[in-house]
């Protein structure tokens, strides 16, 4: 099945994301990433590449990210491994929820989970 | 070593160099309109880069380009490592056959299309850009249009790339973390044009030295920095 990647500059934000999503996804692979590989903030692609390998079971992998730096790192990470990967342009949290669940469809497809994620830009909160 | 590699992994040096002696002038630029990393950030991955490149063992051009900018990526932290890194690491495979004018030309624009890709950046944002679209546009214009050599169309690039530089100075910033500004980055140079200039400046030096061995009868017939004459002399 179509796997996720919670990209943030804090691991510790990426983990609870992704617990957060992993309550409603099911046997989805979710995969946190984050922090600068030195204790402090920020995204490493090379860890990225390795969270997106983790992901991967072959069906591709759906990538969320915070901001800035982030996104470029992914975009880099996505560019440098062989696995079928996408970013998903929503915030990352209620994305990250909704592809989880998404993901878990029989009939979940890489595109149709990263829609799922990017249709969480127009939940109203109020 | 080939002449090539061995010339990139000097050119890596000397950029490593220059960005060291201009790290505090380059977190000045980067404290004023930015997070007063750029000039560390600078000076730490390309000398992390200048090591790695150094130990490569008879590396092609391609491969050097490559692992500098895997270093970058690791060891540059926030947009510069994707930017500088990032877009070195994909531009690496335009000069797969070796460097000549042809490839060189090739290498700039794919450089340049990366960076502005992943930084969303045009001309006037106050960024790299600004440094980098007249110099990979004046480089391709020398080369392909009036036919200079390659070292002397590198020397217009620079020169394009300064003028660059200075047009950052006068205008407002509408991306990165300057345009958070708004209107108080104007005034300020932008520290990534700024090292982009430098980073040119140190490729021209290279590359100059470069011909001058070149030019010496006992030359490797594919180095890259021949004028086109030569080249296609060859054919």
């Amino acid at each position: 099945m179509v796997g996720l990647v919670i990209v943030s500059h804090s691991r510790k934000a990426a983990e609870g994301i992704a617990e957060v999503a992993a309550e409603m996804g099911g046997d989805t692979r979710i995969e946190p990433v984050g922090g600068d590989g030195q204790g402090g903030f920020g995204t490493v692609p090379d860890d990225i590449e390795d969270a997106l390998a983790a992901a991967d079971d072959g069906e591709g992998v759906v990538v969320l990210v915070d901001l800035g730096s982030a996104v470029m790192n992914a975009d880099v990470a996505i560019e440098m491994s062989d696995v079928d990967a996408v970013i998903a342009d929503a915030p990352v949290l209620e994305g990250a929820v909704n592809a989880a669940v998404a993901a878990t469809s029989p009939k979940a497809t890489l595109d149709s989970v990263r829609e799922q994620a990017e249709a969480a830009r127009d939940v109203d909160k109020l | 070593m080939s002449d090539e590699g061995a010339a990139v992994v000097a050119a890596v040096q000397a950029i490593a160099e220059r960005l060291e002696a201009e790290r505090s002038y380059l977190t000045d630029l980067d404290s004023a309109i930015g997070d007063a990393d750029h000039g560390g950030n600078m000076a730490r991955g390309w000398s992390a880069a200048a090591e790695k490149v150094a130990d490569l063992d008879d590396p092609d051009p391609a491969t050097v380009v490559k692992t500098a900018g895997k270093t970058l990526l690791s060891e540059v932290g926030g947009a510069s490592g994707p930017l500088y890194g990032g877009s070195l690491v994909f531009a690496s495979q335009e000069l797969d056959g070796g460097i000549t004018a042809d490839t060189a030309v090739a290498f700039a624009e794919t450089y340049l299309e990366k960076v502005q890709d992943r930084g969303d950046a045009r001309v006037g944002d106050k960024t790299m850009v600004d440094a980098l679209v007249p110099a990979v546009h004046t480089f391709k214009k020398s080369v392909e249009t009036d036919d200079l050599p390659p070292v002397e169309a590198l020397a217009k690039a620079v020169a394009a790339a300064e003028r660059g530089v200075d047009f950052t100075v006068p205008i407002r910033a509408s991306k990165g973390r300057a345009s958070y500004l708004g209107w108080r980055s104007v005034g300020h140079q932008d520290p990534g044009a700024t090292s982009t200039l430098y980073i040119m400046e140190e490729l021209l030096d290279a590359a100059t030295e470069h011909v001058d061995v070149a030019e010496t009868p006992a030359v490797d017939a594919t180095s890259p920095t021949i004028p086109d004459g030569e080249e296609a002399a060859e054919d």
